[in-house]
């Protein structure tokens, strides 16, 4: 049950050409974001809510005409929940590259008047952060009260903060990494392998030819739930429980975890598009606010200003806690205001998007002491 | 929890220049930090293990850090602090000797405070046969937590035999400042301690 409610998602245009990391120049894109809460007279109250991998804008509450599709962290924002909307102003946006209503690969090339599809610049966690903050600006918010974001999500938070440190009063960095390790960034490559070699890619060019390389793109998630779960959790859930009681000695669906997996991948498949997917992928790949600095984390967020929350997750081996603590060293090294909690949780990298009473209480308590 | 009750808070606070900075290991819920940052504006940030303990730290408004202290301060740089302060922790630390040199390598100085085994209540609960059981050691033989209790002698001939110099010490008993016999009147003790 949704705590918000009805919510309407709301699209922003922004004609000013913008200047991708890349190199690249977007000449004018669209934002989908939704808000929830009120902005208060002093604008002092809102909250970005930064989405992971295959997230979007609808953070919260349930469409009046689809009452199911509720928003992706609708248990952590809502009146009374730790995103206390009677409290705070909740922004969630879909980023640059998305296609839930966002320009990317799916919105039209002005140049060609088709489907940007593989054309498409690649965008990193930095523009993002500069795509967002135009948002910020078109809503009048100067400085938001808090950035919030898990996995992918948590680096926009760490970048924002880095980037725009005047204009970020706290950020909550939660189930992320300072950037991907090999092992990482060779997960993400095999699951991009899988999109570009469907005969139905076609180069990412698959909008014209009316296709969808639907088999890669399964075989991606089903590769990256493995990683958002843990294998306690996998073997508490699944174990080794066949479906029909008995070896069918074939290659049909046999044990639990095959069937639940390949469900997982054919459901996210049916409404997920690839060329997203793998851009979203390559800006996990490139994230790492260090790298202009010799890998020195520190030396990258000397101009933070903001306070931070940095939480992890126990059996979280995508980012596992160390992960986090390289965040929260950085910090301390600094002298930069910094609380850090590492939450027994059994659901592995995903923890970040359950209820969990301690992490839930935490961001609570955290976000009530926020002056606004 | 009620800073009267706690005698070493205010000795710890009185060592504790305005703008320093403080690490608290086994913070709590952060009650001691809140004190340092509010009357000597030090800046403070706290370990702890305890997730209730961590929740209460933050609602304090405290810099937290969830961590286990019997791994050592690692992460944490040399003498990146003025202070590092285990209150009352020590005796029921595993690895004793190994945070106090952790303490004297990231904290310029360390605070320690410890209930004194040598206090004469506790002398007279062994030879009447019994473990001690006080105000500063509330526990019985069986559900104490503390697992490596000593006395101020001892902890005296463990600095002097580590090269670890004392810098002051102040005992008490029932909140009271102890002036001499420290080791047979107090109950609590508290120690500044450097690298010698």
């Amino acid at each position: 049950m949704s705590g918000i409610g009805i919510v309407k998602a709301q699209r922003a245009h922004f004609a000013t050409p913008l200047t991708l990391r890349s190199g690249a120049v977007v000449p004018a894109f669209d934002l989908a974001y939704e808000t929830y809460g009120s902005l208060n007279a002093a604008k002092s109250n809102a909250i970005l809510v930064c989405h992971a991998l295959s997230g979007n804008h609808h953070v919260a509450g349930h469409y009046a005409d689809d009452v199911h599709n509720e928003g992706w962290w609708d248990n952590i924002v809502g009146p009374g929940r730790p995103l206390d909307t009677e409290r705070f102003f909740v922004v969630g946006v879909n980023n640059l590259g998305g296609f839930h209503g966002s320009t990317g690969p799916v919105s039209p090339n002005p140049a060609t008047g088709k489907p940007w599809g593989a054309d498409f610049p690649l965008v990193t966690v930095d523009d993002w952060v500069k795509a967002q903050a135009r948002l910020a600006d078109l809503l009048g918010i100067d400085s938001w009260a808090a950035v919030i974001g898990g996995s992918l999500g948590g680096m926009q938070a760490l970048q924002w903060a880095i980037n725009l440190p005047q204009r970020v009063r706290h950020s909550l960095v939660i189930a992320a990494a300072p950037k991907l390790t090999a092992q990482n960034i060779a997960f993400n490559d095999v699951a991009r392998q899988a999109i570009i070699t469907d005969p139905d890619f076609h180069g990412g060019h698959y909008y014209e030819h009316a296709v969808r390389p639907l088999r890669g793109l399964r075989l991606a998630r089903m590769l990256g739930h493995i990683t958002y779960l843990s294998d306690d959790q996998m073997a508490e859930k699944f174990g080794r429980v066949l479906k029909t009681g008995a070896f069918s000695f074939g290659y049909d669906v046999e044990f639990e975890i095959e069937s639940y997996l390949r469900y997982q991948g054919d459901k996210f498949a049916g409404v997920f598009d690839a060329n997203t997917y793998l851009l979203m992928t390559k800006a996990l790949d490139y994230f790492d606010p260090a790298h202009h600095f010799n890998g020195d984390l520190a030396a990258a967020l000397v101009p933070a200003t903001a306070k931070f929350l940095i939480v992890s997750f126990t059996t979280d081996w995508r980012f596992a806690p160390a992960r986090s603590r390289e965040i929260v060293n950085a910090l301390l090294k600094n002298k930069q205001k910094v609380s850090y909690a590492e939450i027994t949780c059994n659901f592995g990298h995903d923890s970040f998007l359950m209820d969990d009473p301690q992490y839930h209480a935490l961001v609570r308590a955290y976000l009530e002491r926020v002056t606004l | 929890m009620n800073t009267l009750a706690r005698p070493d808070f205010q000795v710890i606070a009185s060592w504790v220049q305005p703008g320093e900075r403080v690490l608290d290991l086994g913070c709590g819920d952060g009650a001691l930090l809140r004190l340092l940052i509010e009357t000597r504006g030090a800046l403070g940030y706290g370990i702890e293990i305890d997730d209730a303990n961590v929740l209460a730290a933050v609602k304090n408004g405290m810099n937290v850090i969830q961590s286990d202290l019997e791994a050592g301060l690692s992460g944490f740089e040399d003498a990146s602090f003025d202070h590092v302060v285990l209150s009352q922790t020590l005796q029921a630390m595993r690895h004793t000797e190994a945070i106090v040199f952790e303490m004297l390598r990231v904290g310029r100085e360390a605070v320690v405070s410890f209930p004194n085994f040598g206090y004469w209540k506790h002398r007279m609960d062994i030879l009447q046969g019994h473990m001690p059981v006080s105000e500063r050691l509330p526990y019985q033989w069986y559900d104490t937590p503390n697992i490596h209790l000593c006395t101020i002698a001892d902890f005296d001939d463990f600095c002097a035999r580590r090269n670890i110099v004392v810098k002051e010490r102040r005992v008490f008993d029932e909140g009271r400042l102890i002036t001499e016999e420290h080791n047979f009147l107090g109950s609590l003790a508290v120690y500044r301690i450097t690298r010698g």
